[in-house]
Parts: structure tokens; C-alpha cells; sequence
């Protein structure tokens, strides 16, 4: 696919809109929506991923051969031990990183081999990502964090003329996530629970068509990663969001319909 | 959006980065303050050089001048046409001029500059520069009864006013005449009584005892045998000083003052000679060789341009008598010559174009003759002012430039602290362009502000140059701006919009380069890298 076809299909999909709406557009206007109809369909695939690092002089295999699929509306969780390669693929999947060989589709478009601002749009249009370490930007508010992606999407006109839409929008948001109370606070002012519900708010502003999870549970304690993963499960049973989260807690992965274990940079086991 | 927010967000947060503006800030002001101030004295300096130079000069490259003058104007007359707004003859000749002060001469070198008090003011604004306001409005050499100005129309409260000049004139030449004739007579008296008491054991009163009075021999013509050898001229026979002047001369304000600061700290001018007194002046005559002429001349006001070269220099007597005293009057035909034509040309008429059509009627080959413009003939000085203008706002600049090397050095930490910033930024899908121009941005909006700060801080500081200089003067005990030395009173100033506009985009630009290189950095930074940075 072009730069240039893509970034009309992606831009023509406003933020917010409702996912109906946003199916159907998408089917109008780029052929990798228009599979969206049918049920459960392969959201994102890899085959024969391949990544490696060098440290040094020393060539480190992260990934070697990965095939793997993610079906619509599935919650996938990818574990292993450290090392394992599970942080590096979630990266490949959500275009932050670019395989060495191999490749990776989203709803039946390749995309790893993407111009970089395709790329961009992608991430900021159907990508929604959270981390371990909650990654909010600290001069912004809450409110503000939970709005940048919009920021990002939107020129300074256009911005403004759908200033009070998106900030309802972002206020329903951080409502839903219990954050109602804490919008005009800034990150250091927020707990790690507050703040990776913050950020799982962020991740859902524009509406994505599939959440990428690194360790969300990673840095909170069981309560409060519970209360993070009942978050996610909302999401995913009721909205249908798919999920895809990396974790090398057990427990954690086992909430998801599906679980992928790396080992050595290969899939080991997919239950 | 974004970019506009974080932007903000780092202006209102980050300041390491203010402070890094500060010399941006100082830059600029200190560059409208340099600028305001050169093209004060500069704007000055045209205006003392242009007031007497009228704007093209037909210079005899001989001393003797031109024979016959009167063809060559008609001739001027008709290639300038409807340009021409006034024309004058002068003579020049250098000369030295003596006066006694304190019973002492003080000689002078002088140039002595024969004017035409008809034409002279249409060339020039000589006129205003006389201390005499009849003078000023139509120039006389004859001695006025008094009503000089006795202020320094250029001066603050600092300047003294001028008293000695409030009897100058006829008041103060009958007052001097009268009080030498009372002197001598007293002499003369003391000497019929007592001539031996008062010889004995005195040193230095030879003279008395001989009869021969040591006084001013300028003003003794008639009384005894003159001491002076100059003045044995026939005129002088019948030549009362009570109530006869010599023809007039108007001497340059630095040639008979000095300017002092008292012990109060007033600046005072102290007067060697004034109007009403009389001067000798030796000149050489036209013809080879030249022949040492001397002449009485009796001053009659003074000239003060504030340019120090001119007001130390230049003495002006009419041009009439001049030309007789140097024989340059044909004693057959009557034709008198000039040593230079001045012209004054119509405003908006390019002086080059009229010098060229001139030199090229004129050709050198075939008359003896420089034709230039006022600024041709005060070349050297002005391309030196327009140098020394250069380099100091080079100078200037490059201390602007040094406040980018500190905007650099800041942004590259202020990237490295925004890396994972970055990295989250990136995760969103904000693409490096954006990235960069949030830095780009920032800096810009820091250059804007030091400029902007700047700006106010020189405009404010030019609006109160003389307030801020009397203020250190007060703080340190030095003196900033001697009105002594530049005979201006205030610091000269002129604002321009252009050099302003010009000094703080500069600014900005180096503010904007200075951002290009940490903005690059953090647009190139990986998204991974960037978000597993600690």
C-alpha cells in the first residue's frame, strides 16, 4: 500500500467516532478493512519474524522465526521468561520497531515495511499502547495526557473547533477508569495505579482497533494490577477491544483467551 | 497542538532555558543601544559636515583660485539649470591669526575662509551656528551693540551660562578701550610724580622708565609709538577702537575658549578673546611668491558647529576684502578670483549625477579644478565611522552568537532529560518532524523572547541613555560622556526601525539554528531506545 493511500484511509477515520462507524468507513476506503466483517478474523500476523540486537561485537537473536496470529476481539497474552524476546515482538506488532526479516500484517496489510509516517498515523489511529513504566508525560495534566493522541492527530484549527468534543470524550474516559476525580492532577501527583489507568485511558482516546499491553501489571501491586486487569477484560468483553499483553506473570496471562509462550525468541507454546 | 503545548509547557518549567536567553536578551539590547548611539553621533556629524560644506564643491586645486570666476558660474548655472538652489564664491587660504590674552599673544594657525554674506547662507546653514541671532537670520561683519546668545542652545542645566558674552560687542570693546586709555594714563601720571621710586630695585620696568608703555599695541595706534609692528598701517592713523572697528572676523568658538568642568561640576567655557576685540592676522597673497600680508580684523561673533575640527580651525572674514588684501582682483578688468564655487543643489537631486556632469564639462586637463561632493571630500571620515559601525556590530553579534552555543548546549540537555518523553511521544504516533519542530518551536519561541526582552531593555535604556549616564557618573565618580571632549551635551541617539527589525530577527535566527542540531537529535531518536532510556 502507498504512503499517500494509506494516510487517506487512516485520516478519513476521525477519532472517536464509534467503532461501527468506523467499520464501515473503513470498509469504503481501504482494502485492508474490508475483511472487518467477517467474524474473528486475523487482526495481526506475523510470519518468520526475525530480530536480532548487537551488543558490541556480539549478535544477539531476540526472535527467530515467529509466526503468529491475533484474531479480532481475542485477548492474547505472549509470556516468557526475561529475554525471552515477548517486549521485542510487542514493539514489531505495534510499528515502534522494524524486523530484520520477515513480516507482519494488520487485517491483511503488510506494515512493518511502512513509510515512517504510515507508521505514525497507524500508531496514533489504531494502535493503542500502555507500559509497565505508565509513560505519561509529566508537564501535561491527566486530562491533557489522556487527549495528546488527539493532539497528535489533529492541526491547531481543527483542534480547537473539536476541543469540547474531545475533552468530553476524554473525561468519559477517565470516568470509565475511575480518574474522574483526578484530571487536572499531574503524573507525579497520581499513584501507579492512577497513572496506568491514565494511561490505558490515553490508549483508548482514539479509539483503537487493538490495545498492546507491555507488563500493564508489572510495576503495581496484586490489588491494584487486578484492578487494571478488570479494566482490560471490560474492555475486551464488552467492547470487543483486542488485547494484546506482554507478561511474565502466569497468573496475569492466564485472564487472556489466549496465551503465546516465547522461549528463545521462538514461539514455544500457543494454549 | 501538541507542539505548541510542550512548547509552553517547557517555557513555563525549564529554566536552565530562560536563563540561557539572558544573553540574547543582553545582546540585543546592547546592539540598539551601540546602534542608536553610532547613528546619534553619526547623524550629528553629517549634519556639522553638510551645515558647512554645502553639497558640491569646484575647488581651485591652486591657492591662488580661479582667475575669472564669473564665466565658469554662468557656465555651472546653465548645466545644473532648475537643480540649482544657491551658489556662492569662496576663498580659502590658510593663515595665522594672534591675539593677546593676559599680556601675552596667542598665535594661531587658521583657515581663513573669504565669505559672501549675500550668497553664503543659500549654500549652507553656516548661518546657525553664529552666536550673534541677527546673525543668524542674515549674517552682517559688522560689530553688533551687544545681544549675544549667552546659552549653549545644545546644553542642559550642566553648562554654564556664558556671561563674559553679555556685554560683548560694542559694549565690551568701549569698556576694554576705555579701561586700557584709564591704565596708561595712570602709568603716565605715576611716572611724572614718582619716576625714581618707582625704577629702583624693580625688576622688569624698563619699559615704564624708557616711556614705552607695555600694553596692548593693538589698541594704542595713536598714543606713542606702537609696539606692534604691524599695526604701522595708515588706516591706523585716523583709527579710533572707541568707536571705528576693523573690518569683521568670525572666529571659530575653540579657538577663543576653553572648555572646563569646575570644581561644582558645571562645564564652563572660558573666553580668550571675545566679539569686540581685535585679532592680526598674517595670510600669504596670491601671485608667486607669496607675500606675508598682515591685517587688523576686529571679531564680530563666533561660530560653533560642535564639531571640534571646524570650530578650532576656521575663521571667516568677507570675501570682498580678502580678495583685496591677497591682490586677487585683475586692477584692469576687475575680475576677482575664488579658490571654490559651493553649490547647493534642489532636495532629492542625486549629488553624483551633478558632479559627474560637471567634472565632465570641467575636465582636469583643462581646468585646474576638484570637483566633490560634501561626502566625497569627508570620505575618509565617514567610511571610518561606517567601519568602525561594522565591526562593532560584528562584535556585538558574535556575543549573540555565543548566547546560541549556550541555547545549544542547554537544548542538548534538555533533549537528553525529554528522551523518554520523546519516546512516548513517538509511541502515539507523533512523527520525528513533529518532534522536531516542538524543539525548533521552543527555540524559536526563546529567541523571541530574549529578543523581544531585549529590545524593550535597548529601547528603554537609548530613552534614558543620559539619566543612566548621569547615574553612573554619580556611582562611580568617572565621567561617562564628557561634554567637554564631544562639545555635545547629550548623547546623541536615533532609532531606527530597520536596524531593530534587523537585530532582533538576527537573534531569533541564531536562537532557531541554535535549536536545529538538539532538535535533529531527538527527532532520530529511536522510539524503543528512547522509551527504555533512565
Amino acid at each position: 500500500m502507498s504512503s499517500s493511500m494509506e494516510s487517506v484511509s487512516l485520516q478519513n477515520i476521525a477519532p472517536g467516532q464509534h467503532a461501527a462507524v468506523r467499520k464501515a468507513h473503513g470498509d469504503m476506503s481501504g482494502n485492508w478493512k474490508t475483511h472487518l466483517t467477517t467474524p474473528r478474523a486475523t487482526l495481526l500476523e506475523t510470519s518468520h519474524l526475525k530480530k536480532s540486537y548487537h551488543r558490541g561485537q556480539v549478535e544477539i537473536q531476540v526472535l527467530n522465526d515467529v509466526n503468529l496470529q491475533i484474531k479480532e476481539n481475542d485477548w492474547t497474552s505472549i509470556v516468557g521468561q526475561s529475554g525471552s524476546g515477548k517486549s521485542t515482538l510487542l514493539h514489531l506488532l505495534g510499528t515502534l520497531d522494524a524486523p530484520d526479516q520477515g513480516a507482519i500484517h494488520f487485517e491483511g496489510n503488510r506494515i512493518d515495511d511502512l513509510p515512517s509516517r504510515s507508521r505514525d498515523i497507524l500508531r496514533n489511529r489504531h494502535f493503542g499502547m500502555i507500559f509497565q513504566f505508565y509513560h505519561l508525560l509529566p508537564e501535561l495534566n491527566t486530562l491533557e495526557n489522556v487527549l495528546t493522541p488527539l493532539m497528535i492527530s489533529s492541526g491547531v484549527l481543527s483542534y480547537w473547533l473539536q476541543k469540547r468534543h474531545y475533552t468530553d470524550r476524554a473525561k468519559a474516559l477517565l470516568e470509565h477508569v475511575g480518574l474522574g476525580h483526578r484530571m487536572k492532577h499531574l503524573p507525579r501527583e497520581l499513584s501507579g495505579g492512577e497513572m496506568q489507568r491514565a494511561a490505558i485511558a490515553r490508549s483508548l482516546i482514539a479509539e483503537p482497533r487493538v490495545l498492546l499491553a507491555d507488563e500493564p501489571t508489572g510495576n503495581l501491586d496484586r490489588k491494584t494490577g487486578d484492578d487494571i486487569l478488570e479494566i482490560l477484560r471490560t474492555l475486551n468483553r464488552r467492547e470487543n477491544l483486542t488485547i494484546v499483553m506482554v507478561t511474565h506473570d502466569d497468573a496475569v496471562a492466564g485472564q487472556a483467551d489466549r496465551i503465546v509462550r516465547l522461549a528463545e525468541g521462538r514461539v514455544q507454546e500457543i494454549t | 497542538m501538541y507542539k505548541l503545548v510542550l512548547c509552553w509547557r517547557y517555557l513555563r518549567t525549564r529554566y536552565i532555558a530562560i536563563a540561557s536567553i539572558i544573553s540574547v536578551t543582553l545582546g540585543v539590547a546592547t546592539m540598539i543601544v551601540v546602534n542608536a548611539v553610532m547613528s546619534g553621533f553619526s547623524n550629528e556629524m553629517h549634519k556639522r559636515l553638510h551645515g558647512i560644506l554645502s553639497d558640491i564643491v569646484v575647488e581651485s586645486v591652486n591657492i591662488n583660485g580661479i582667475d575669472d570666476v564669473e564665466p565658469m558660474k554662468k557656465e555651472i548655472q546653465r548645466l545644473v539649470g532648475d537643480d540649482l538652489h544657491g551658489i556662492t564664491t569662496v576663498v580659502h587660504v590658510p593663515a595665522v591669526l594672534s591675539f593677546q590674552y593676559r599680556q601675552e599673544y596667542i598665535t594661531r594657525h587658521v583657515n581663513l575662509i573669504g565669505i559672501d554674506d549675500k550668497t553664503h547662507a543659500a549654500v549652507s546653514e553656516f548661518g546657525q551656528y553664529l552666536l550673534h541671532p541677527n546673525n543668524r537670520k542674515q549674517l552682517s561683519f559688522a560689530l553688533p551693540n551687544g545681544g549675544y546668545l549667552t546659552h549653549d542652545l545644545l546644553a542642559d542645566s550642566n553648562v554654564r551660562e556664558r556671561t563674559q558674552l553679555k556685554n560683548a560687542g560694542w559694549p565690551y570693546r568701549r569698556y576694554r578701550v576705555e579701561s586700557e586709555r584709564e591704565y596708561r594714563r595712570q602709568i603716565e601720571q605715576t611716572k611724572r610724580i614718582q619716576p625714581q621710586q618707582l625704577t629702583e630695585g624693580v625688576p622688569g620696568t624698563a619699559a615704564v622708565t624708557s616711556g614705552k608703555v607695555p600694553t596692548d599695541p593693538l589698541s594704542s595706534p595713536v598714543e606713542g609709538v606702537p609696539l606692534d609692528p604691524y599695526s604701522q598701517h595708515l588706516e591706523e592713523q585716523v583709527f579710533d577702537p572707541l568707536h571705528d572697528q576693523h573690518t569683521g572676523i568670525i572666529l571659530g568658538f575653540s579657538m577663543a575658549s576653553v572648555r572646563n568642568r569646575s570644581d561644582d561640576g558645571m562645564i564652563e567655557d572660558n573666553f580668550f578673546c571675545l566679539p569686540g576685540d581685535d585679532v592680526r592676522v598674517t595670510l600669504p597673497s596670491s601671485g608667486s611668491p607669496p607675500k606675508p600680508i598682515h591685517e587688523s580684523f576686529t571679531i564680530v561673533d563666533f561660530y560653533e558647529s560642535k564639531m571640534s575640527e571646524y570650530d578650532s580651525s576656521f575663521a571667516f572674514v568677507p570675501l570682498r576684502r580678502l580678495q583685496e588684501l591677497r591682490g586677487m582682483i585683475d586692477p584692469v578688468t576687475g575680475a576677482a578670483a575664488v579658490t571654490s564655487i559651493q553649490l547647493k543643489l534642489r532636495d532629492g537631486v542625486t549629488l553624483s549625477t551633478v558632479r559627474d556632469k560637471l567634472r565632465a564639462r570641467f575636465p582636469v586637463d583643462q581646468f585646474p579644478v576638484r570637483i566633490q561632493t560634501w561626502r566625497d571630500m569627508q570620505g575618509p571620515l565617514l567610511a571610518a565611522v561606517r567601519m568602525e559601525t561594522t565591526i562593532l556590530n560584528i562584535l556585538l553579534f558574535l556575543i549573540i552568537a555565543v548566547a546560541g552555543f549556550g541555547i545549544l548546549a542547554t537544548f542538548f540537555m534538555i533533549v537528553v532529560e525529554k528522551t523518554r518523553d520523546v519516546g512516548i511521544l513517538k509511541s502515539l504516533g507523533a512523527p520525528s518532524s513533529g518532534i522536531m519542530s516542538i524543539f525548533l518551536t521552543y527555540g524559536f519561541s526563546l529567541g523571541l523572547a530574549g529578543s523581544g526582552v531585549g529590545m524593550v531593555l535597548g529601547l528603554a535604556f537609548v530613552a534614558n541613555i543620559n539619566e543612566i549616564a548621569a547615574a553612573l557618573e554619580w556611582c562611580t565618580g568617572h565621567e561617562v560622556f564628557d561634554p567637554t571632549v564631544y562639545y555635545f551635551h547629550k548623547i546623541p541617539t536615533i532609532i531606527n526601525a530597520f536596524t531593530i527589525s534587523w537585530i532582533v530577527f538576527g537573534a531569533i535566527l541564531i536562537a532557531v539554528m541554535a535549536s536545529v542540531l538538539p532538535a535533529l537529535r531527538a527527532a532520530r531518536l529511536h522510539p524503543v531506545e528512547a522509551l527504555r532510556y533512565e
